[in-house]
């Protein structure tokens, strides 16, 4: 992607790239939609960008919070047959995927 | 008996319960009979498991602990809390058929403290809309009229509560998803202090933002449940150890109408001169209405200027996103739910990828766009980075209001909870902005963290207009103490209207 200022419209191309990144497939007709309706959404989002912020800490969480521990303790965890019951393919006691490689590598 | 059962509030159901006038069979069996009769054109719930539900109000009843705390009491669930063994959606396609593994520590509050499961309730998908239209399954109507919507993105359990096929039922509200639908249908509605109710098994939207609450006919009923489901819980880090305030006792007490000495601040930015464009006259009429019976009550009235308030919504709208998209990576087709195109032909990322397309709807695809834009390499400053500082103005305008040890401030801020009463189905669908603005006024305090609840505060034109109250971080009780005043001082709860206006159509068709 080139370097737009943030005002700039994303064009149909760049949310094609955007949904690739976030493993979207999207149709040609909803990257049609799509870009007009983020164009609005972004223009409008964009108004952050007027706000006086020099020197402003950004804000993660309202509640301030760090290191959160719990004892070290083992404790059981859900059955395995419980957890295969819910994937969506199972096959030797393991969850069943996809091939994570081409036919070329 | 059953049509006064299902317009009871839950804590006269409990009394009931408690002197023995009723069994959790009844009551249970009460609210299962007007689900058969009206869910059909309702559309609250996304699923129902009468048997269930039926059995397991005998075997309460049968222990003989009923009307002890909530024992007997049916509820029902927003579908974004995850429930063992019972389906749980989020409202989305990825997550048809899923049976959780677990209970979300909601869910297993209430079931310990003898609550019965009713259903869970519809809602936009993964709690991205606020009209419930955005639901993956169903239509959700207003109770108040069928043609208008009962908010969102917990309009299931708001239709559920209003129509009497609930007596009360828990939401979630990441930017407003508690307050908006419980003003747009007559009901009481809180979010809680961001950490001060458990996040564990709430199906994530926006992590920093998330929490449930109660959606309620009185306010008592909301402080009852509030009680119920609040409190440390250590399976959620973000879980804050500091003791509950004392609701139901504040809303008792609330209840009293006696408000002297509360300081009341208006906020000028949400409503108020200069900023009124968007709100509808009707709301800010009963706006004004209320604050007026405030200081009838006692209450010292004054305006407050929070001016970073003008940019909570396109904060909002880059944060909830921002950790949206990040959230829903987990929806992989991998471990659970969905999974399409494992046919042999595609490799992961592509069963990923046809997955999500055919899993999620159109909002959560935007907002999912729209966050990983927000978030990716050139762009963070500008949008995310940016977005964090406003929030940081927000929740330093809060603080000037409730003040300093040097200047006391006020001890809370009110404002309409939303700019309109319910509007019509599908006016706003193809317009996302227009959707958004329904959150004008619950944002803020999100973002800050901080509890704000949704009170009726009258008709406009024959629908509920809501008023909201916010205090600071932990300081729910004030919330309740004057929502309860501004209760009794209406003459009661206003969604009592709803049912007596059902009663005298029916006695009309019969005559």
């Amino acid at each position: 992607m080139s370097t737009p200022s943030p005002k700039d419209p994303l064009s149909r191309q760049e949310i094609a790239h955007l949904a690739r990144l976030a493993r979207l497939a999207v149709t040609d007709e909803e990257l049609d939609l799509f870009a007009g309706q983020l164009a609005v959404v972004l223009d409008a989002v964009a108004r952050v960008g007027e706000a006086p912020v020099e020197y402003v800490p950004p804000t993660t969480h309202a509640v301030p919070m760090t290191n959160v521990m719990r004892p070290d303790v083992a404790r059981p965890s859900l059955p395995q047959d419980v957890v295969l019951a819910g994937a969506p393919a199972a096959e030797d006691g393991r969850i069943r995927v996809p091939r994570i490689l081409g036919e070329e590598a | 008996m059953s049509a006064e059962l299902t317009t009871s509030s839950a804590a006269e159901l409990g009394r009931r319960l408690a002197a023995g006038e009723v069994t959790s069979a009844e009551v249970t069996s009460a609210y299962l009979d007007r689900i058969a009769a009206e869910d059909g054109a309702l559309g609250a719930y996304l699923h129902v498991d009468p048997e269930a539900a039926l059995a397991r109000a005998a075997e309460l009843d049968g222990a003989g602990s009923v009307g002890t705390g909530l024992t007997g009491l049916p509820v029902a669930l927003k579908d974004v809390v995850v429930t063992e063994g019972v389906p749980t959606t989020s409202g989305s396609k990825i997550l048809e058929g899923w049976r959780p593994p677990y209970d979300a520590t909601v869910a297993a509050r209430l079931k310990a403290a003898g609550t019965v499961l009713l259903g869970k309730t519809n809602m936009d998908e993964f709690a991205m809309g606020s009209s419930t239209e955005n639901s993956a399954y169903r239509i959700t109507r207003n109770p108040w009229d069928h043609e208008r919507i009962p908010g969102g993105s917990s309009g299931g359990s708001a239709a559920a509560v209003a129509g009497g096929l609930a007596p009360w039922a828990i939401g979630t509200d990441t930017g407003g998803s508690i307050r908006q639908p419980a003003a747009v249908t007559g009901l009481v509605g809180h979010k809680p202090t961001y950490g001060s109710v458990s996040r564990f098994g709430l199906i994530a939207f926006s992590s920093s933002l998330d929490q449930a609450g109660p959606m309620t006919r009185t306010v008592l009923d909301a402080a009852l449940l509030h009680e119920a489901i609040g409190g440390h819980d250590p399976l959620d880090s973000t879980s804050t150890d500091a003791p509950l305030p004392l609701l139901v006792e504040c809303a008792r007490r609330g209840a009293d109408g006696n408000l002297s000495g509360l300081r009341v601040g208006l906020v000028r930015e949400l409503g108020g001169d200069g900023h009124a464009d968007g709100y509808e006259q009707g709301v800010l009429d009963g706006f004004t209405a209320a604050v007026a019976l405030l200081e009838s009550m006692g209450a010292e009235v004054r305006e407050v200027s929070c001016p970073a308030f003008d940019l909570a919504l396109p904060a909002y709208y880059l944060i909830a996103p921002s950790e949206a998209s990040s959230n829903l990576a987990r929806f992989d087709g991998v471990r659970y739910g969905l999974r399409v195109g494992d046919d042999g032909s595609h490799d992961l990322d592509d069963v990923m990828a046809l997955t999500r397309e055919q899993g999620f709807g159109p909002e959560v695809k935007r907002r999912i766009i729209l966050g990983t834009y927000a978030l990716s390499s050139g762009y963070y400053e500008a949008y995310y980075g940016q977005a964090q500082k406003v929030r940081t103005l927000i929740s330093r305008d809060f603080s000037a209001a409730f003040g300093t040890s040097d200047d006391p401030g006020v001890d809370v801020l009110v404002s309409p909870t939303t700019p309109t009463v319910a509007f019509p189905l599908g006016a706003r669908v193809d317009d996302p902005m227009a959707m958004y603005a329904a959150d004008l006024c619950t944002l803020p305090a999100s973002l800050a963290g901080l509890p704000a609840i949704s009170v009726p505060c009258g008709l406009s034109d024959g629908l509920p207009v809501g008023f909201q109250i916010m205090a600071p971080a932990l300081a729910d009780d004030r919330c309740y103490r004057v929502a309860a005043a501004l209760e009794a001082a209406q003459g009661g709860p206003l969604i009592d209207r709803l049912a007596r206006a059902e009663k005298d159509s029916a006695e009309k068709d019969r005559a």
